[in-house]
């Protein structure tokens, strides 16, 4: 600890060093943070009119709100594809290219790609694809599930939601896991070669448990980017085909913006986080206690 | 391996293949290899798009958001290290703990106090993004600092100290060098974050003259909808900055993110 001596000094050195940002912090997350419960609590019937009291009244209407729970299920099943997806192949591509081939330096480079491209136009990429690209293969090679166009089903738009976001985020859960692996004692691994364990013994029964910190990480991620997820949505399906494929984040945004309805809307979102901090505070306590010691 | 890399690079060869060809072309075979290479509509999108301005913008805001937010961090950071008394404590307590809180939860409220109630969004709009960015960077940003700042022998500012410099000064000439790698990492990952942000930027840059690549992108989609002759060119021209960078940089990049998610 370094201490000024006197109070001045050092209360001027707390403001130099620390001011702006509890200042911005304070401006951009604290107060929308804490003026948000307020505006739960009060009616707006346009958005120039003064604030009236309403008491629970918006968080009754957002349970009551059938479409509010349609997003919030349809985002709950999104959230378990995408983990399960994104984490298996994130991983199974992080023990491909950390396992001696030729290039894997360049392999990793191109699977990174994906992940600097923002969601929306990532959107508008695979929009091309789905509208565009597939249907003709369908044609050419016969084959049915091809040609129909994914975007306007349904089931085939949610599954489509799911692909883009896997190509998304494959490559960053396996720079993450890339991490882990590395960092799995070799001994460890060879001791179990001389027992005699297999390929998949060895990958099941060592390198999987030593690798839970890092799944800690990458199910964190996932679960969160998953329950937030707005941009591919937006962009890739719009919420179509007749509001099927709309997840929470874009019904909040539709309620807040469009419909203007900023009571509700808020009532909804702080629900949203309530279900978001619960879920992922359970997953980080419960694999915390997975975790095993080398 | 191979037919991971051919999935996961093929879409990007779908874009750079159509981004020469007209639409009746693109509509007959989007996988076929152009016949011509035929820039037209390469200018056509520029002046279209209002390329250049467009990406002045989001380069004026992402850098500007990103410097800021490395400076402010680092200050913070190290000042709540080397002092850390009970306010300091709760404060990076309180940073931590809002990484939880989803931008969602939080961006109503934020359009109505900086929107109808302060009319920031008509007045200071560029402005206010670059300081809500900062805001929202720091708790991730002074995490990350935090915990490399403790791993910094005391010593060495004790010296530095002892030799006349004054605080600012030891931490500016001894502290800040010290964490350039540090610094990579967090630059990258804000980078990313900035450079491509949809929501935020759309609920407060209203004016044309104002808009980021994604947001225009997005009008661009609206106006020229399924003019793909247009739209693949647009698409390319939009991530080929970023793309760029990445061959630039991308031994830097995949270490900073690797570093970025160990801690």
């Amino acid at each position: 600890m370094i201490a000024e001596k006197s109070i001045i000094k050092r209360l001027g050195n707390q403001l130099f060093f620390t001011g702006p940002t509890m200042v911005l912090f304070t401006v951009a997350v604290l107060v929308p943070f804490a003026y948000g419960f307020y505006l739960t609590l009060m009616k707006m019937t346009s958005p120039v009119s003064p604030l009236e009291f309403s008491g629970i009244a918006n968080y009754r209407s957002a349970f009551n709100d059938p479409q509010f729970w349609d997003s919030m299920w349809l985002t709950v099943k999104y959230v378990g594809a995408t983990i399960v997806f994104v984490n298996v192949i994130g991983f199974a591509l992080a023990y491909l290219v950390t396992s001696g081939i030729r290039s894997q330096n360049f392999f990793r480079t191109a699977l990174f790609t994906p992940n600097l491209i923002g969601g929306l136009v990532l959107g508008y990429i695979w929009q091309f694809i789905f509208v565009q690209s597939l249907p003709m293969i369908g044609e050419k090679l016969g084959i049915e599930v091809l040609r129909l166009g994914w975007l306007g089903d349904e089931l085939l738009a949610f599954w489509a939601l799911v692909i883009v976001t896997i190509w998304q985020s494959a490559g960053y859960m396996m720079i993450i896991f890339i991490a882990g692996l590395i960092s799995v004692p070799r001994d460890i691994i060879e001791a179990s070669t001389i027992d005699g364990a297999n390929g998949w013994q060895r990958l099941v029964k060592m390198t999987l448990p030593l690798m839970i910190p890092s799944f800690v990480v990458t199910v964190f991620l996932t679960l969160k980017n998953a329950f937030m997820v707005y941009d591919i949505n937006f962009a890739l399906t719009e919420g179509g085909p007749y509001n099927s494929t709309m997840m929470v984040s874009m019904h909040v945004v539709q309620k807040a913006f469009l419909e203007v309805n900023y009571g509700v809307g808020q009532a909804e979102a702080i629900i949203l986080f309530v279900i978001v901090a619960v879920v992922t505070g359970l997953q980080v306590y419960f694999s915390k206690r997975m975790e095993v010691q080398a | 391996m191979v037919v991971a890399f051919v999935c996961f690079t093929f879409p990007f060869f779908l874009l750079i293949v159509n981004s020469f060809k007209t639409n009746g072309d693109i509509l007959e075979n989007p996988f076929s290899i152009p016949k011509v290479l035929d820039f037209s509509r390469f200018s056509e999108v520029i002046e279209k798009m209002n390329f250049l301005v467009t990406f002045k913008n989001t380069f004026v805001i992402t850098t500007l958001s990103v410097i800021l937010i490395l400076i402010l961090s680092a200050m913070t950071a190290h000042y709540l290290v080397r002092n850390a008394t009970k306010f300091n404590q709760t404060f990076f307590a309180i940073l931590v703990a809002s990484m939880i809180i989803p931008f969602q939860s939080i961006m109503i409220p934020l359009i109505y106090i900086y929107g109808a109630k302060l009319n920031l969004i008509e007045t200071a709009p560029v402005t206010l993004l670059i300081a809500l960015y900062i805001g929202f960077g720091s708790a991730f940003s002074v995490f990350i600092y935090h915990g490399f700042i403790k791993s910094i022998p005391l010593e060495l500012e004790e010296a530095s100290l002892i030799d006349g410099c004054t605080r600012r000064q030891t931490f500016f000439k001894i502290v800040l060098p010290m964490l350039a790698p540090t610094s990579v990492t967090i630059a990258i990952l804000n980078v990313l974050w900035i450079w491509n942000d949809y929501l935020l930027p759309s609920l407060i840059l209203t004016k044309e003259q104002d808009f980021t690549m994604p947001i225009k992108m997005k009008v661009f989609n609206g106006t020229y909808m399924n003019d793909w002759q247009l739209l693949i060119p647009a698409i390319l021209l939009t991530i080929l900055p970023i793309l760029v960078a990445y061959l630039i940089g991308q031994r830097y990049i995949i270490r900073g993110v690797m570093q970025g998610a160990i801690k």
